[in-house]
Protein backbone atom coordinates (compact mmCIF):
# COMPACT_ATOMS: atom_id res chain seq x y z
CA UNK A 1 0.00 0.00 0.00
CA UNK A 2 1.30 3.15 -0.53
CA UNK A 3 2.60 5.35 1.54
CA UNK A 4 0.82 8.87 2.45
CA UNK A 5 2.47 11.76 4.58
CA UNK A 6 1.12 12.61 7.73
CA UNK A 7 2.41 16.09 9.54
CA UNK A 8 1.09 16.88 13.28
CA UNK A 9 2.85 18.76 16.04
CA UNK A 10 4.51 16.40 18.18
CA UNK A 11 5.26 18.19 22.13
CA UNK A 12 5.19 21.81 20.39
CA UNK A 13 7.06 21.01 16.76
CA UNK A 14 6.02 20.39 13.83
CA UNK A 15 6.80 16.77 12.68
CA UNK A 16 5.94 15.20 9.21
CA UNK A 17 6.00 11.16 8.43
CA UNK A 18 5.47 8.84 5.44
CA UNK A 19 3.02 6.40 7.27
CA UNK A 20 0.78 3.50 5.81
CA UNK A 21 -2.74 4.32 5.84
CA UNK A 22 -2.86 1.60 8.48
CA UNK A 23 -0.34 2.75 10.90
CA UNK A 24 -0.83 3.56 14.67
CA UNK A 25 -0.19 6.68 15.60
CA UNK A 26 2.40 4.56 18.19
CA UNK A 27 4.06 2.87 15.09
CA UNK A 28 4.62 6.59 13.47
CA UNK A 29 5.81 7.98 16.93
CA UNK A 30 7.88 5.41 17.53
CA UNK A 31 9.41 3.97 14.55
CA UNK A 32 8.98 6.94 11.99
CA UNK A 33 9.68 9.91 14.38
CA UNK A 34 12.05 7.77 17.05
CA UNK A 35 9.76 9.25 19.90
CA UNK A 36 10.58 6.00 22.17
CA UNK A 37 8.45 7.68 25.34
CA UNK A 38 4.90 6.05 24.60
CA UNK A 39 5.69 2.34 24.79
CA UNK A 40 4.09 -0.89 23.02
CA UNK A 41 2.70 -2.57 25.57
CA UNK A 42 -0.57 -4.90 24.78
CA UNK A 43 -1.04 -3.45 21.09
CA UNK A 44 -4.84 -3.54 21.60
CA UNK A 45 -5.73 -0.87 24.25
CA UNK A 46 -5.86 -2.72 27.74
CA UNK A 47 -2.63 -1.74 29.55
CA UNK A 48 -2.52 1.74 28.71
CA UNK A 49 1.34 2.29 28.42
CA UNK A 50 0.92 4.26 24.95
CA UNK A 51 -1.00 6.74 26.31
CA UNK A 52 -0.52 10.37 24.49
CA UNK A 53 -2.94 13.33 24.77
CA UNK A 54 -4.28 14.14 21.43
CA UNK A 55 -5.36 17.80 21.11
CA UNK A 56 -5.29 18.33 24.71
CA UNK A 57 -7.60 14.73 25.24
CA UNK A 58 -6.54 11.39 26.15
CA UNK A 59 -5.95 9.02 23.94
CA UNK A 60 -4.22 5.25 23.33
CA UNK A 61 -2.03 5.83 20.54
CA UNK A 62 -1.66 1.93 19.60
CA UNK A 63 -5.72 2.34 18.64
CA UNK A 64 -5.16 5.94 16.84
CA UNK A 65 -4.65 5.54 13.49
CA UNK A 66 -1.62 8.14 12.35
CA UNK A 67 -3.23 9.69 9.65
CA UNK A 68 -6.46 10.43 11.47
CA UNK A 69 -3.79 13.05 13.75
CA UNK A 70 -3.49 15.30 10.46
CA UNK A 71 -3.03 18.64 11.64
CA UNK A 72 -3.49 18.06 15.28
CA UNK A 73 -1.12 18.55 18.56
CA UNK A 74 0.41 15.48 20.00
CA UNK A 75 1.47 15.25 23.59
CA UNK A 76 3.78 12.24 24.84
CA UNK A 77 5.30 11.91 28.07
CA UNK A 78 9.05 12.89 26.34
CA UNK A 79 7.77 16.59 26.12
CA UNK A 80 6.63 16.63 29.81
CA UNK A 81 9.59 18.23 31.13
CA UNK A 82 10.81 21.66 30.26
CA UNK A 83 14.04 21.39 29.04
CA UNK A 84 15.83 20.28 32.53
CA UNK A 85 13.43 20.97 34.64
CA UNK A 86 10.91 18.36 34.80
CA UNK A 87 7.17 18.37 35.15
CA UNK A 88 6.16 18.64 38.88
CA UNK A 89 4.49 15.02 38.27
CA UNK A 90 7.79 13.73 37.06
CA UNK A 91 9.14 14.98 40.23
CA UNK A 92 6.48 13.44 42.69
CA UNK A 93 7.03 10.11 40.70
CA UNK A 94 10.37 10.09 41.47
CA UNK A 95 10.01 11.33 45.49
CA UNK A 96 7.19 8.91 46.12
CA UNK A 97 8.92 6.08 44.85
CA UNK A 98 5.94 5.59 41.90
CA UNK A 99 8.29 3.56 39.42
CA UNK A 100 10.11 0.41 39.73
CA UNK A 101 10.37 -1.30 36.46
CA UNK A 102 8.91 1.83 34.61
CA UNK A 103 6.99 0.23 31.50
CA UNK A 104 3.67 1.88 32.81
CA UNK A 105 5.09 5.44 33.96
CA UNK A 106 4.76 7.00 30.20
CA UNK A 107 1.07 5.88 30.45
CA UNK A 108 0.74 6.90 33.72
CA UNK A 109 2.52 10.05 33.58
CA UNK A 110 0.75 10.57 30.54
CA UNK A 111 -3.16 10.29 32.07
CA UNK A 112 -2.03 12.02 35.33
CA UNK A 113 -1.40 15.17 33.34
CA UNK A 114 -5.05 14.61 31.31
CA UNK A 115 -6.37 14.77 34.51
CA UNK A 116 -4.51 17.74 36.30
CA UNK A 117 -4.70 19.61 32.98
CA UNK A 118 -8.66 19.79 34.05
CA UNK A 119 -8.98 18.63 37.65
CA UNK A 120 -5.98 20.60 39.23
CA UNK A 121 -7.60 19.66 42.62
CA UNK A 122 -8.51 16.43 42.20
CA UNK A 123 -9.70 13.59 44.83
CA UNK A 124 -8.06 10.28 45.62
CA UNK A 125 -11.47 9.03 43.72
CA UNK A 126 -10.45 11.04 40.75
CA UNK A 127 -6.84 9.68 40.55
CA UNK A 128 -7.84 6.01 40.56
CA UNK A 129 -10.44 6.89 37.99
CA UNK A 130 -7.97 8.91 35.37
CA UNK A 131 -5.12 5.63 36.14
CA UNK A 132 -8.13 2.90 35.62
CA UNK A 133 -6.91 2.20 31.99
CA UNK A 134 -3.29 2.07 32.96
CA UNK A 135 -1.49 -1.54 33.94
CA UNK A 136 0.97 -1.25 36.71
CA UNK A 137 2.73 -4.50 37.45
CA UNK A 138 4.85 -3.59 39.97
CA UNK A 139 3.83 -0.56 42.71
CA UNK A 140 0.60 -1.68 43.51
CA UNK A 141 -0.78 1.75 42.44
CA UNK A 142 -0.35 3.28 45.62
CA UNK A 143 2.83 5.27 45.21
CA UNK A 144 1.51 6.11 41.87
CA UNK A 145 -1.59 7.12 43.44
CA UNK A 146 0.07 9.49 46.43
CA UNK A 147 2.71 10.50 43.70
CA UNK A 148 -0.03 12.17 41.71
CA UNK A 149 -1.83 13.66 45.01
CA UNK A 150 1.26 15.20 46.10
CA UNK A 151 1.81 16.37 42.72
CA UNK A 152 -1.55 18.40 42.43
CA UNK A 153 -0.68 19.80 45.65
CA UNK A 154 2.42 21.84 44.33
CA UNK A 155 0.64 22.80 41.27
CA UNK A 156 -1.06 26.13 42.61
CA UNK A 157 2.19 27.08 44.36
CA UNK A 158 4.38 27.00 40.92
CA UNK A 159 1.32 28.43 38.53
CA UNK A 160 1.35 31.74 41.22
CA UNK A 161 5.30 31.91 40.52
CA UNK B 1 -27.68 -12.56 51.92
CA UNK B 2 -25.24 -11.06 54.16
CA UNK B 3 -21.49 -9.94 54.12
CA UNK B 4 -19.35 -11.82 56.68
CA UNK B 5 -16.15 -10.80 57.64
CA UNK B 6 -12.68 -12.67 58.72
CA UNK B 7 -9.59 -12.75 59.89
CA UNK B 8 -6.47 -15.02 58.58
CA UNK B 9 -2.88 -15.17 59.11
CA UNK B 10 0.73 -16.35 57.15
CA UNK B 11 3.97 -16.45 58.72
CA UNK B 12 7.11 -17.25 56.18
CA UNK B 13 10.66 -18.01 56.70
CA UNK B 14 11.88 -16.61 53.61
CA UNK B 15 15.72 -18.41 51.99
CA UNK B 16 17.53 -16.24 50.39
CA UNK B 17 19.13 -17.25 46.99
CA UNK B 18 19.36 -21.00 46.28
CA UNK B 19 21.73 -23.58 45.67
CA UNK B 20 21.64 -25.47 42.84
CA UNK B 21 25.24 -26.73 41.91
CA UNK B 22 26.41 -23.50 43.88
CA UNK B 23 25.06 -19.80 43.67
CA UNK B 24 28.01 -17.14 42.53
CA UNK B 25 27.37 -13.41 41.39
CA UNK B 26 30.73 -11.69 40.42
CA UNK B 27 31.33 -7.74 39.87
CA UNK B 28 34.00 -5.42 38.54
CA UNK B 29 34.78 -1.68 39.54
CA UNK B 30 36.90 0.66 37.78
CA UNK B 31 37.53 4.45 38.37
CA UNK B 32 37.02 6.49 35.04
CA UNK B 33 39.50 9.29 34.55
CA UNK B 34 36.87 12.17 36.36
CA UNK B 35 37.53 10.11 39.55
CA UNK B 36 34.00 8.60 39.27
CA UNK B 37 33.29 4.54 39.56
CA UNK B 38 31.54 2.08 37.15
CA UNK B 39 30.31 -1.22 38.82
CA UNK B 40 29.95 -3.32 36.06
CA UNK B 41 27.16 -6.25 37.08
CA UNK B 42 25.43 -9.03 34.65
CA UNK B 43 22.33 -9.41 37.01
CA UNK B 44 19.56 -7.36 36.05
CA UNK B 45 17.50 -4.72 37.78
CA UNK B 46 13.66 -5.58 37.10
CA UNK B 47 12.70 -2.54 39.27
CA UNK B 48 13.10 -3.87 42.75
CA UNK B 49 16.23 -1.34 43.20
CA UNK B 50 19.20 -3.16 42.60
CA UNK B 51 21.06 -0.85 40.73
CA UNK B 52 20.48 1.19 43.65
CA UNK B 53 21.56 -0.85 46.69
CA UNK B 54 24.35 -2.26 45.07
CA UNK B 55 25.35 1.60 44.41
CA UNK B 56 24.93 2.38 47.74
CA UNK B 57 27.34 -0.81 48.92
CA UNK B 58 29.66 0.36 46.35
CA UNK B 59 30.02 3.80 47.33
CA UNK B 60 29.92 3.19 51.08
CA UNK B 61 32.87 0.70 50.46
CA UNK B 62 35.07 2.70 48.62
CA UNK B 63 34.56 5.46 50.71
CA UNK B 64 33.45 7.53 47.88
CA UNK B 65 29.78 9.71 47.37
CA UNK B 66 27.19 7.82 46.27
CA UNK B 67 27.05 9.84 43.04
CA UNK B 68 29.91 8.92 42.19
CA UNK B 69 29.46 5.70 41.31
CA UNK B 70 27.39 4.26 38.62
CA UNK B 71 26.09 0.46 37.96
CA UNK B 72 25.60 -0.98 34.74
CA UNK B 73 24.13 -4.09 34.31
CA UNK B 74 23.70 -3.40 30.66
CA UNK B 75 25.11 -6.22 29.14
CA UNK B 76 25.12 -10.00 30.18
CA UNK B 77 27.59 -11.18 27.18
CA UNK B 78 30.37 -8.19 28.10
CA UNK B 79 29.71 -8.39 32.37
CA UNK B 80 31.23 -10.42 34.69
CA UNK B 81 28.84 -14.11 35.21
CA UNK B 82 25.92 -14.08 37.93
CA UNK B 83 23.29 -16.27 37.90
CA UNK B 84 20.75 -13.67 38.02
CA UNK B 85 18.20 -11.43 40.01
CA UNK B 86 15.74 -13.87 41.06
CA UNK B 87 15.23 -16.26 44.35
CA UNK B 88 15.41 -13.32 46.40
CA UNK B 89 19.17 -13.23 45.78
CA UNK B 90 19.88 -10.09 44.73
CA UNK B 91 21.18 -7.74 47.40
CA UNK B 92 22.52 -10.52 49.62
CA UNK B 93 24.78 -12.41 46.18
CA UNK B 94 25.83 -8.92 44.21
CA UNK B 95 25.69 -7.16 47.29
CA UNK B 96 28.66 -9.11 48.41
CA UNK B 97 30.40 -9.24 45.51
CA UNK B 98 30.07 -5.87 44.91
CA UNK B 99 32.00 -5.60 48.46
CA UNK B 100 34.11 -7.72 46.94
CA UNK B 101 35.64 -5.62 44.15
CA UNK B 102 35.21 -2.38 46.21
CA UNK B 103 37.38 -3.43 48.31
CA UNK B 104 40.06 -4.38 45.53
CA UNK B 105 39.30 -0.88 44.26
CA UNK B 106 39.86 0.69 47.08
CA UNK B 107 42.92 -0.80 48.36
CA UNK B 108 44.89 0.37 44.41
CA UNK B 109 42.80 3.68 44.87
CA UNK B 110 44.75 4.10 48.51
CA UNK B 111 48.05 3.40 47.15
CA UNK B 112 48.15 5.65 44.37
CA UNK B 113 47.17 8.53 46.27
CA UNK B 114 49.98 7.26 48.82
CA UNK B 115 52.27 7.34 45.98
CA UNK B 116 51.15 11.49 45.27
CA UNK B 117 51.22 12.00 48.81
CA UNK B 118 54.31 10.31 49.83
CA UNK B 119 52.99 8.73 52.62
CA UNK B 120 52.08 4.81 53.94
CA UNK B 121 49.25 3.96 52.04
CA UNK B 122 47.67 1.92 55.72
CA UNK B 123 47.69 5.59 57.15
CA UNK B 124 45.46 7.25 54.59
CA UNK B 125 41.75 7.38 55.06
CA UNK B 126 38.10 8.61 52.70
CA UNK B 127 35.95 11.27 54.25
CA UNK B 128 33.82 9.86 51.82
CA UNK B 129 33.20 13.20 50.62
CA UNK B 130 35.77 12.63 47.38
CA UNK B 131 38.69 13.59 49.66
CA UNK B 132 41.41 10.92 51.06
CA UNK B 133 43.88 11.96 53.50
CA UNK B 134 46.16 10.90 56.01
CA UNK B 135 44.64 9.65 58.97
CA UNK B 136 44.73 12.61 61.45
CA UNK B 137 45.79 14.83 59.55
CA UNK B 138 43.17 16.50 57.31
CA UNK B 139 45.06 18.77 55.34
CA UNK B 140 47.48 16.11 53.78
CA UNK B 141 44.67 15.34 51.58
CA UNK B 142 44.24 14.98 47.48
CA UNK B 143 40.93 14.44 45.97
CA UNK B 144 39.96 10.79 44.35
CA UNK B 145 39.23 12.55 41.62
CA UNK B 146 43.47 13.74 41.48
CA UNK B 147 44.63 10.13 42.38
CA UNK B 148 41.93 8.85 39.46
CA UNK B 149 43.95 10.91 37.09
CA UNK B 150 47.56 10.81 38.58
CA UNK B 151 46.83 7.02 38.52
CA UNK B 152 45.77 6.88 34.77
CA UNK B 153 48.45 9.43 33.56
CA UNK B 154 51.25 9.42 35.62
CA UNK B 155 51.37 5.97 37.43
CA UNK B 156 49.88 3.55 35.15
CA UNK B 157 47.89 1.95 36.80
CA UNK B 158 44.96 1.07 36.50
CA UNK B 159 42.13 1.18 39.57
CA UNK B 160 39.59 -1.67 39.42
CA UNK B 161 38.69 -4.42 41.19
CA UNK B 162 37.49 -7.57 41.19
CA UNK B 163 34.96 -9.91 43.29
CA UNK B 164 32.77 -12.61 43.02
CA UNK B 165 30.47 -14.31 46.42
CA UNK B 166 29.74 -17.83 46.19
CA UNK B 167 27.53 -19.71 48.07
CA UNK B 168 29.18 -23.56 46.75
CA UNK B 169 27.11 -26.58 46.42
CA UNK B 170 25.94 -28.12 49.85
CA UNK B 171 25.73 -31.78 48.74
CA UNK B 172 22.80 -33.73 50.55
CA UNK B 173 23.97 -35.84 52.55
CA UNK B 174 22.97 -39.75 51.27
CA UNK B 175 21.96 -41.51 54.39
CA UNK B 176 19.96 -38.57 55.98
CA UNK B 177 19.06 -36.37 52.91
CA UNK B 178 20.22 -33.74 55.27
CA UNK B 179 21.64 -30.17 53.75
CA UNK B 180 22.31 -27.11 53.70
CA UNK B 181 21.47 -24.89 50.76
CA UNK B 182 20.82 -21.41 52.51
CA UNK B 183 22.83 -19.26 54.71
CA UNK B 184 20.21 -16.24 55.21
CA UNK B 185 16.69 -16.21 55.74
CA UNK B 186 14.23 -13.38 56.13
CA UNK B 187 11.23 -13.95 58.20
CA UNK B 188 7.30 -12.08 57.98
CA UNK B 189 4.44 -12.11 59.45
CA UNK B 190 1.07 -10.68 57.90
CA UNK B 191 -2.81 -10.40 59.06
CA UNK B 192 -5.26 -9.78 56.36
CA UNK B 193 -8.77 -8.87 57.10
CA UNK B 194 -11.57 -9.36 54.39
CA UNK B 195 -15.04 -9.38 53.57
CA UNK B 196 -16.67 -12.24 51.68
CA UNK B 197 -20.20 -11.85 49.67
CA UNK B 198 -22.02 -15.20 50.06
CA UNK B 199 -24.36 -14.15 47.85
CA UNK B 200 -21.85 -12.68 44.62
CA UNK B 201 -19.10 -15.06 46.54
CA UNK B 202 -16.73 -11.82 46.39
CA UNK B 203 -14.07 -11.37 48.25
CA UNK B 204 -12.67 -7.81 49.85
CA UNK B 205 -9.53 -7.38 51.15
CA UNK B 206 -10.11 -4.53 53.89
CA UNK B 207 -6.72 -4.12 54.88
CA UNK B 208 -3.56 -5.96 55.83
CA UNK B 209 -0.74 -5.40 58.22
CA UNK B 210 2.66 -6.99 58.48
CA UNK B 211 5.97 -7.44 60.05
CA UNK B 212 8.98 -8.60 57.43
CA UNK B 213 12.51 -9.24 59.41
CA UNK B 214 14.92 -8.35 56.35
CA UNK B 215 18.45 -7.93 58.20
CA UNK B 216 19.62 -4.74 57.64
CA UNK B 217 17.69 -2.66 55.40
CA UNK B 218 20.15 -0.78 52.63
CA UNK B 219 17.25 1.17 51.43
CA UNK B 220 13.99 1.45 53.36
CA UNK B 221 12.64 3.60 50.83
CA UNK B 222 13.09 1.11 47.99
CA UNK B 223 12.10 -1.38 50.47
CA UNK B 224 8.99 -0.06 51.33
CA UNK B 225 7.91 -0.06 47.25
CA UNK B 226 8.90 -3.37 46.87
CA UNK B 227 6.52 -4.65 50.10
CA UNK B 228 3.62 -2.29 48.99
CA UNK B 229 3.88 -3.60 45.15
CA UNK B 230 4.72 -7.21 46.04
CA UNK B 231 1.37 -7.59 48.44
CA UNK B 232 -0.51 -6.07 45.76
CA UNK B 233 0.40 -9.31 43.83
CA UNK B 234 0.22 -11.29 46.41
CA UNK B 235 -3.67 -10.25 46.75
CA UNK B 236 -3.75 -10.29 42.86
CA UNK B 237 -2.55 -14.05 42.82
CA UNK B 238 -4.73 -15.18 46.12
CA UNK B 239 -8.32 -13.84 44.21
CA UNK B 240 -7.91 -12.85 40.63
CA UNK B 241 -5.27 -13.93 37.91
CA UNK B 242 -5.23 -17.53 36.21
CA UNK B 243 -4.20 -18.73 33.06
CA UNK B 244 -6.92 -21.68 33.28
CA UNK B 245 -10.37 -21.21 32.17
CA UNK B 246 -13.01 -20.29 35.22
CA UNK B 247 -15.17 -23.33 33.13
CA UNK B 248 -13.88 -26.13 31.85
CA UNK B 249 -13.50 -25.38 28.61
CA UNK B 250 -9.96 -24.06 27.75
CA UNK B 251 -12.10 -21.39 25.37
CA UNK B 252 -12.97 -19.71 28.22
CA UNK B 253 -9.54 -18.63 29.59
CA UNK B 254 -8.05 -15.82 29.37
CA UNK B 255 -6.93 -13.92 26.47
CA UNK B 256 -5.97 -10.53 26.60
CA UNK B 257 -5.79 -8.16 29.50
CA UNK B 258 -9.69 -7.81 29.34
CA UNK B 259 -10.10 -11.08 30.27
CA UNK B 260 -7.00 -11.81 32.57
CA UNK B 261 -7.98 -10.63 36.04
CA UNK B 262 -5.67 -8.03 38.03
CA UNK B 263 -6.92 -6.01 40.63
CA UNK B 264 -7.20 -2.00 39.39
CA UNK B 265 -6.19 1.05 41.27
CA UNK B 266 -9.70 1.09 42.89
CA UNK B 267 -8.92 -2.78 44.11
CA UNK B 268 -6.52 -2.32 46.50
CA UNK B 269 -5.98 -2.43 50.72
CA UNK B 270 -4.76 -0.08 53.14
CA UNK B 271 -1.55 -1.46 53.89
CA UNK B 272 0.69 -0.94 57.22
CA UNK B 273 4.11 -2.57 56.85
CA UNK B 274 6.89 -3.01 60.25
CA UNK B 275 10.22 -3.41 59.52
CA UNK B 276 12.49 -5.48 61.58
CA UNK B 277 16.16 -5.44 61.44
CA UNK B 278 18.84 -8.11 62.36
CA UNK B 279 21.79 -7.80 60.34
CA UNK B 280 22.81 -11.12 58.53
CA UNK B 281 26.25 -12.19 59.58
CA UNK B 282 26.95 -13.15 56.13
CA UNK B 283 25.39 -10.14 54.44
CA UNK B 284 26.18 -7.00 52.58
CA UNK B 285 26.52 -4.62 55.62
CA UNK B 286 24.12 -7.37 57.22
CA UNK B 287 21.20 -7.01 54.19
CA UNK B 288 19.42 -9.70 53.28
CA UNK B 289 16.17 -8.70 50.85
CA UNK B 290 12.52 -8.71 50.69
CA UNK B 291 12.07 -9.96 46.93
CA UNK B 292 9.66 -12.67 46.76
CA UNK B 293 8.39 -12.78 50.18
CA UNK B 294 6.68 -9.59 49.70
CA UNK B 295 3.95 -11.06 47.90
CA UNK B 296 4.13 -15.38 49.48
CA UNK B 297 2.00 -15.26 53.04
CA UNK B 298 -0.23 -12.76 51.42
CA UNK B 299 -2.13 -15.37 49.79
CA UNK B 300 -2.37 -18.26 52.74
CA UNK B 301 -3.37 -15.14 54.80
CA UNK B 302 -6.35 -14.21 52.86
CA UNK B 303 -6.72 -17.99 52.31
CA UNK B 304 -7.37 -18.16 56.13
CA UNK B 305 -8.81 -15.29 56.67
CA UNK B 306 -11.78 -16.66 53.93
CA UNK B 307 -12.05 -19.68 55.99
CA UNK B 308 -12.53 -17.72 59.21
CA UNK B 309 -14.78 -15.93 57.55
CA UNK B 310 -17.55 -18.21 56.04
CA UNK B 311 -15.61 -21.25 57.16
CA UNK B 312 -15.27 -22.67 53.46
CA UNK B 313 -11.49 -24.02 53.00
CA UNK B 314 -10.34 -23.47 49.19
CA UNK B 315 -7.17 -25.30 48.34
CA UNK B 316 -6.61 -23.97 44.90
CA UNK B 317 -5.87 -20.41 43.35
CA UNK B 318 -7.50 -17.59 42.71
CA UNK B 319 -9.80 -17.82 45.01
CA UNK B 320 -12.57 -16.95 42.67
CA UNK B 321 -16.42 -16.05 43.35
CA UNK B 322 -17.27 -19.78 41.75
CA UNK B 323 -15.02 -21.69 44.02
CA UNK B 324 -16.54 -19.39 47.19
CA UNK B 325 -20.35 -20.45 46.27
CA UNK B 326 -19.51 -24.10 45.40
CA UNK B 327 -17.89 -24.35 48.67
CA UNK B 328 -20.73 -22.23 50.64
CA UNK B 329 -23.41 -24.49 49.04
CA UNK B 330 -21.33 -27.67 50.22
CA UNK B 331 -21.37 -26.39 53.50
CA UNK B 332 -24.97 -25.81 53.52
CA UNK B 333 -24.12 -22.22 54.32
CA UNK B 334 -21.75 -19.42 56.09
CA UNK B 335 -20.28 -20.83 59.13
CA UNK B 336 -17.93 -18.05 60.72
CA UNK B 337 -15.15 -19.12 62.43
CA UNK B 338 -14.36 -17.94 65.51
CA UNK B 339 -12.69 -14.36 65.73
CA UNK B 340 -9.66 -13.63 67.43
CA UNK B 341 -7.28 -10.54 68.13
CA UNK B 342 -10.23 -7.57 68.79
CA UNK B 343 -12.10 -5.77 66.11
CA UNK B 344 -12.37 -5.84 62.30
Amino acid sequence: MAKVPVQFRLNGSDRAAFADPADSLLTVLRRGLNDFGPKYGCGQGTCGTCSVLIDGELRLACLTLAASCEGASVETVSGMADGPNLHPLQNAFMEHFAAQCGFCTPGMLTAAKALLDRNPDPSREDVIDAIAGNICRCTGYEPIIQAILAAARTLPAQRRS
Amino acid sequence: MARFRGRGMASVNYPIGMNLGGDPSQALIHSNPDGKFTVALSAIDLGQGMKQVTRQVAAETLGVPVEDVYVDTADSDTGPHDMGSFASRGTHRMGNAVIAAAREARGVLLEAAAEELEVNAADLVTDGKGNIHVKGAPSRAITVRATAQAAQFKQGKTIAGRGIFLIPLSAVDPETGEMNPNTAFAHACLVADVEVDDETGEVTVLGMNSAYELGRVINPKMVEQQLVGGAWMGISHALYETPEPYYPNPDHGPRDFNEYLMPGPGDIAPYSITILERPAPDGPFGGKGPGEMCANPVLPAIANAVYNAIGVRVNDLPITPEKILRGLKANGGPKPQARRGGAL
